[in-house]
Parts: structure tokens; C-alpha cells; sequence
């Protein structure tokens, strides 16, 4: 038998020799470029000047910058926040699409509109709508006489923070909705038949068959959910642009202001780095806390 | 013509049929002068620009027109490649970086000293240009005369922003002028908010238009760092521009905090505000409406340069332009050859007047160009080269001043301030801290 011959019998071999070609992408595609980030978070890499090893120097600088410390709290609130309402929201999107309701599919298919849309173009669209001036939603509350001033949306620090959860919410929860959707119709209607027989309530339907049997799922769309929000950038980038008074950047638009509009590479890359503790603590709480085998068979944890 | 520049010149020139041609008048017809700087554009040179896009049209199309003549000219095919100008920025700095892409870059502000060695060094052109058109501004050699020497790139103009007003509005409170004075203007601005026709100034993160927070503050005396690079922001004068600037604040239509460049125009056209900074980009808009109201509008519209404040002399602040070559292209001569060509009156006269006053001229000689006079609206813009500073006044440009900028510390400084937010000192010494870590103290 030749080499090749000899290889081509090795399972060991052929395996790695199939798997070789997604290894190189994902050494080229993410590996390589997270490395390079962290790498560059180690430097005072500037635009157009290369840099020497600083340590944890872009670090210290950035634990005592109170614009980054004002971003990590902005990002912290605006994942929870978004991410509570469009777990809550796209759950109860998803029973309700779950039910024999006329024209099913036009509703599960218009649901997704919002996902659909180009982010950049929603985003535009509520700018409008949160125009200080040419918001249509104060001009409607002016005209029905609920309010005498236009609301300053975007103008005051809480009112845009709250303004670009909305916004990101109104984004996601279709998302989540069809996701859940999906989930729930993996589960087999005799669950149901067999706790109806047994006299449960709608309630205890929800609570014991549905709830634990889509546990994984929710697990797995609320990682993705929590780490889209966390990562977002568009939404912020064109309806504020961190502004005002930095109220709303996020550790995304500050890492791109500071590497790209600033020249700080070496920082900025610091910045994002500073949150890859966090995704990871997200998938982390999602692995552990939510897969629990016990409990998604209705067990309680021992 | 010194003998220190011809010198010079015959230093960078190849060639030696230069000589012949340096001495005497020839000089001032453009034909010579080609060869006394002696460009001789590289066989097979192709270029690739890489420049900002239009904010109107007619620049485009101008600029467009003259590329065409330089390769019917020359036979060197240009590739021209529009970003937004904002986009520029990092495009630029990862060609910079990486050693590939565009021959010749227009850029913005202080990109050309964030990478100052590898800009091609064009003082001969800079010099050439300088002596035939009546000298360069002192903010574009501010920009791009490295170290009050060397010429890294050459000043293209700026995006001027002046006080656009109507006209309507502010005669109506009785002021037959724009105001020339800070104190004026405050009296001008409470007047027109008593009246309930408000101006408005953004103060969101707003790249272009709320650089009139430097003109606040440079106004009456203020800077965020001294011709050593010292941080001194937090100051007494400082502190006077900021509670003008809470005065000021007190007269404008509410939600300024949240504004981003576009917003001023909005409220604006829509007949919302009677006074804001900006381009001229509102005043052409009303001109080419078709919707009929907004275009009425535009007689009305009036244009002024900043009010003076109690330092006595212009500080105004905008977007500047900045022409580079980037010292990785093959072919330098002919990349130099492109920009003589656009910079001579032939080319650049008929480019400012297709941009309708948008970029101002960064050479005097320009500044007697009819566009300026045409249509006196323009006047005010013409000038705008010739009155700014530079965002990192009074110090040196280079990454600390571009992050500073890019990380909005003034602008947020006169936000939190004149909002109210914070009280004056407090948010002096939070920008005074905010800049030393990028002035690194």
C-alpha cells in the first residue's frame, strides 16, 4: 500500500483530513483576528503606526476613564433591560402564534418583518421617530392634547437610554418569537391530552409541560439574544452616536470612536476585549445554569 | 521667487532640461510651470484617488470634469473611489497602515498627522502653489506644514460653517445685521427666543456642526491645551465661556442635546429654527427645493461669519480638508502631477464654484474668484479657511489632539455644562482629565 493508500484507511487520518478545511476557516476567520485583537489590547498600536507591548497599561487607562466605566453600566443595562422585555415578548408572541389562529402563516411570516429590515434602515426610522423636533409620536400626544411640549427623547440621558432599548427590543423579539415558535411545536400535542385528562389548568400546562420541555431552547436563543444585544452597534451608531453626554455608547460604538475615529487601535481593541469576560460569562450561565438535565425533565435540582 | 525655493525645486527635479526653463515670467504660465517643478509623470502611471463625497452635487461633477481633462491631458487613467467623509477616516488609515490601496487620499481634519511619515513629502508643490496663488492660510500650514517645514500634504479647503440665519426673523427683533460681537449675539438670541422664533446649535456627538463649541470657548480666551501640548482647559476663561454658554443654552429650541449634524438642517428648512452654525448645504437645499415654501425660504436665508468674543479675533472651527499622497504609490510624479493640475486656476476655480461656495479656498489668491461675490450669501464662507483654528489649538496636531476630538471631549464639556448637567467646574476639570490621558501627562 502506498502512503496515501495508507492514509486514506486510517480513520484517524481521513478525519482530520476532513476536518481540516472548517479548521482552517475558523483559524483564518476567528481566530486569527481575536487573537490579533487581543494582541492589539496589549499595545499602543495607532492608526498608521505600529506598537510596542504596553501590558495591561490600555487597561489601567481604561478602568479609570469614567466615559468607559459610564459605557460598561450603559451595556450591562441596556443587554438586561432589552433582553428581559424580548424574552418576555417573543414567549408570549410565540404561545399566541402557537394557538389555531386564522391566517397562521401571514402572522408568523409578518413577524418577522422587524428582523428582516437592513438594522441600519430601523434604525433611521426610529431617529425619526425620535426626533426632537419631528417625532411624530409627541406631535400625535400634542395633538390629542396629552402633552403641551415635544418629548426630548434622545436630548436627556434616561429618556435615550430607555429610547434605544425600545428600539433594540422592537428589533429582536421577532427573533426570539419564531425561535420559540419553533420550539414549541416540537412538543408533542399527547402532553398536553395526557395533562388535560389529568384536570390541569392552562397554568399548569404552561408551567410543567411547556416550560421545562422548551428550557433548551430558551437556553440557546437567549445566549444568542444576549450576546447580539451586548455586541449591538448600529442602532447606537445611528440614532445617537453615544451621545448625549455619552448616555448611550455602548462598549461597541466607544471601541469603534476610539480606534477608528480616535487612532487608539491598541485601546479601542482593549475595549473590546473588556468583553469577551462577559459574553462569555453569559454563555457560561446559559451552558450551566439553564441545561440542567434534571430540570428540564420537571426534576427539582438536588 | 527666493533663491532658497528655486533651490529647492531644482533639488526634487530630475530632470535637467528643468534648469533651462526656472528662470524669469515663464514661471507664471502654467505650461512652465510643470516643468520648473519638474513632474514628469512615471510611464504607464495609473491613480487611484480615494476622496470624501459630495455634500453637493455640483462638487462631484466638477471635480469630475477636471479628472477627465488631466488624463485627456496626460493619458493617465484616474480612478476616483466617494466615501462619506466620515468613512474616510479609517479607509485612509488602513491603507496608511497596511502600505496598499489609494495613490492620493483627500481627507479630513488631522488625518495627515496621524501618519505624517507615510505622506509623501510635497513641499515643492506646496511652495509652487504658495507663491503663484497668493500663499497657503495659516490653519492649512497649521495642518500640514510638519513642524513649520515640511510639507506632508496640501490643503484642499474646509467644509465652511458660519451663522446661517433668516434674515425675516432677526430684523423683526431689531437687528439689521448679524451681530458682530458675542454680547450681541446673546442679546440677539434672547430677543428672538422671547419672540418664539429660537435659534439652535447641536450638542450631541456630532462630528461636524457641534464644533461650534470650540468657538465658544476659543471666544473668550479658552483652550484645551497651550502651544506645549499642556492640557490647560480647566480655566478662568474657560469658565467665562461656559456660563456664557448657559446663557446661550437658555435661548434655544429645546432638544439641542440630542442633535446630530443633519438635525439643524431639518429644523431649519422646516422654519422651526431662525438661527444655527452650518455649511452652506441649507441655503443651497432651499435654493434647489421644488417644493415651492421651502424655496421662498432661501431669499430669506442670511449668512455671517461667527461673532467675535472678548480674545478679539476670529476662532471659528471646521472641517478641513486635507489633499495627500501616500508615499507607497509608484508613481509619485504623476500623483503630484494630478494635484498641480486640480490646484491650478484652470481646474480649481471652476471646481469651488461648481461646489456653490461649499469648501472654501485654502490659497488667498482664490479668494477673489467670482463665486465669492456672485451671490453675496457666499461672502461669508469664503473666509472660512482664513479664520479657523485648527480643533487642536493651540498645540501640536497629531493622535493625542484626533483623540481628543474623536471622543468629543469639548463638546461634551460645553453640553454638560450649558445643559446644566454639571456645574461649569466640574465639567472643566472632567475634560481637563479626559485630555490629559490622551496629552499624556
Amino acid at each position: 500500500m502506498t502512503t496515501l493508500e495508507k492514509l486514506q484507511n486510517n480513520r484517524n487520518a481521513l478525519g482530520m483530513m476532513f476536518m481540516l478545511p472548517a479548521a482552517l476557516l475558523l483559524v483564518l476567520f476567528l481566530t486569527y483576528p481575536l487573537g490579533l485583537g487581543v494582541w492589539l489590547g496589549f499595545t499602543d498600536t495607532k492608526v498608521g503606526r505600529d506598537g510596542v507591548w504596553i501590558g495591561l497599561e490600555n487597561y489601567e487607562f481604561l478602568w479609570g476613564d469614567a466615559v468607559t466605566r459610564l459605557a460598561l453600566f450603559n451595556t450591562l443595562f441596556y443587554t438586561f433591560v432589552a433582553s428581559v422585555f424580548k424574552f418576555v415578548l417573543g414567549l408570549w408572541l410565540a404561545l399566541l402564534l402557537n394557538r389555531n389562529i386564522r391566517f397562521k402563516t401571514f402572522f408568523r411570516a409578518v413577524i418577522l418583518l422587524p428582523y428582516i429590515v437592513p438594522t441600519a434602515l430601523s434604525a433611521i426610522a426610529f431617529w425619526w421617530l425620535y426626533d426632537a423636533q419631528f417625532s411624530i409620536i409627541s406631535w400625535v400626544l400634542v395633538k390629542m392634547g396629552l402633552i403641551d411640549r415635544y418629548i426630548d427623547f434622545l436630548g436627556e440621558p434616561w429618556n435615550a437610554r430607555l429610547s434605544v432599548i425600545a428600539a433594540n427590543i422592537w428589533r429582536g423579539v421577532p427573533f426570539v418569537a419564531i425561535t420559540l415558535l419553533a420550539g414549541l411545536q416540537t412538543i408533542s400535542p399527547s402532553y398536553y391530552e395526557a395533562s388535560a385528562i389529568d384536570g390541569a389548568t392552562r397554568w399548569q400546562q404552561f408551567r410543567h409541560v411547556t416550560l421545562p420541555l422548551l428550557t433548551p431552547i430558551i437556553a440557546v436563543v437567549m445566549t444568542f439574544s444576549v450576546l447580539f444585544t451586548f455586541t449591538d452597534f448600529q442602532l447606537i451608531y445611528v440614532i445617537t452616536r453615544g451621545g448625549p453626554l455619552n448616555a448611550t455608547h455602548l462598549m461597541a460604538t466607544l471601541s469603534y470612536q476610539r480606534a477608528i475615529s480616535g487612532g487608539a487601535l491598541g485601546e479601542g481593541a482593549a475595549i473590546s476585549i473588556a468583553m469577551v469576560p462577559f459574553l462569555l460569562a453569559a454563555i457560561m450561565f446559559s451552558y450551566f445554569g439553564l441545561q440542567r438535565r434534571a430540570w428540564q425533565q420537571g426534576g427539582q435540582d438536588k | 521667487m527666493s533663491e532658497f525655493n528655486r533651490r529647492r525645486f531644482l533639488e526634487g527635479s530630475a530632470g535637467v532640461a528643468a534648469t533651462a526653463t526656472l528662470a524669469g515670467s515663464a514661471l507664471f504660465s502654467p505650461l512652465a510651470n510643470a516643468q520648473t517643478l519638474a513632474l514628469k509623470p512615471e510611464k504607464g502611471a495609473t491613480l487611484r484617488v480615494l476622496r470624501w463625497s459630495r455634500f453637493v452635487q455640483g462638487d462631484i461633477d466638477a471635480y469630475m470634469v477636471n479628472v477627465k481633462k488631466f488624463t485627456e491631458k496626460t493619458g493617465i487613467p484616474v480612478r476616483v473611489d466617494n466615501e462619506g467623509w466620515e468613512d474616510v477616516r479609517p479607509k485612509a488609515a488602513v491603507a496608511a497602515n497596511t502600505g496598499a490601496g489609494p495613490d492620493i487620499i483627500l481627507s479630513t481634519n488631522d488625518d495627515a498627522n496621524l501618519y505624517p511619515d507615510k505622506l509623501l513629502d510635497v513641499t515643492d508643490l506646496a511652495e509652487y502653489l504658495g507663491k503663484k496663488y497668493g500663499g497657503w492660510y495659516p490653519a492649512g500650514q497649521a495642518f500640514l506644514k510638519q513642524d513649520g517645514k515640511r510639507w506632508i500634504g496640501l490643503p484642499l479647503g474646509a467644509a465652511g460653517a458660519m451663522m446661517v440665519y433668516r434674515e425675516s426673523m432677526v430684523k423683526a427683533v431689531g437687528f439689521d445685521s448679524f451681530p458682530k460681537t458675542t454680547d450681541d449675539f446673546l442679546k440677539m438670541m434672547k430677543a428672538l427666543q422671547a419672540k418664539g422664533t429660537p435659534g439652535g446649535m447641536a450638542l450631541g456627538n456630532a462630528t461636524g456642526d457641534s464644533l461650534w463649541c470650540n468657538w465658544l470657548i476659543w471666544s473668550f480666551g479658552g483652550k484645551l491645551v497651550d502651544t506645549n501640548n499642556k492640557v490647560v482647559i480647566d480655566s478662568p476663561e474657560t469658565q467665562k465661556a461656559l456660563e456664557y454658554g448657559k446663557e446661550l443654552y437658555a435661548t434655544f429650541i429645546p432638544g439641542t442635546l440630542s442633535w446630530l449634524d443633519p438635525n439643524n438642517n431639518k429644523a431649519f428648512l422646516d422654519g422651526q429654527i431662525s438661527v444655527t452654525n452650518n455649511g452652506i448645504s441649507i441655503y443651497v437645499a432651499a435654493k434647489n427645493s421644488t417644493d415651492p415654501k421651502v424655496k421662498e425660504m432661501a431669499a430669506d436665508i442670511q449668512h455671517a461669519v461667527y461673532p467675535i468674543g472678548p480674545v478679539g479675533m476670529s476662532t471659528e472651527s471646521t472641517i478641513f480638508f486635507n489633499q495627500m499622497i501616500m508615499k507607497y504609490t509608484k508613481y509619485p510624479q504623476a500623483a503630484k502631477e494630478f494635484l498641480r493640475f486640480m490646484m491650478e486656476q484652470e481646474q480649481f476655480g471652476p471646481w469651488l464654484t461648481g461646489a456653490q461656495a461649499y469648501v472654501a479656498t485654502p490659497l488667498d489668491g482664490y479668494s477673489k474668484l467670482p463665486i465669492w461675490t456672485s451671490d453675496p450669501k457666499n461672502t461669508p464662507y469664503r473666509d472660512a479657511v482664513k479664520n479657523m483654528r485648527p480643533t487642536g489649538y493651540a498645540g501640536k496636531l497629531g493622535y493625542a489632539s484626533a483623540g481628543a476630538t474623536a471622543d468629543f471631549i469639548v463638546v461634551n464639556m460645553v453640553a454638560e455644562a450649558i445643559s446644566g448637567s454639571k456645574t461649569p467646574k466640574e465639567a472643566m476639570e472632567r475634560a481637563q482629565k479626559r485630555a490629559e490621558r490622551y496629552y499624556k501627562v
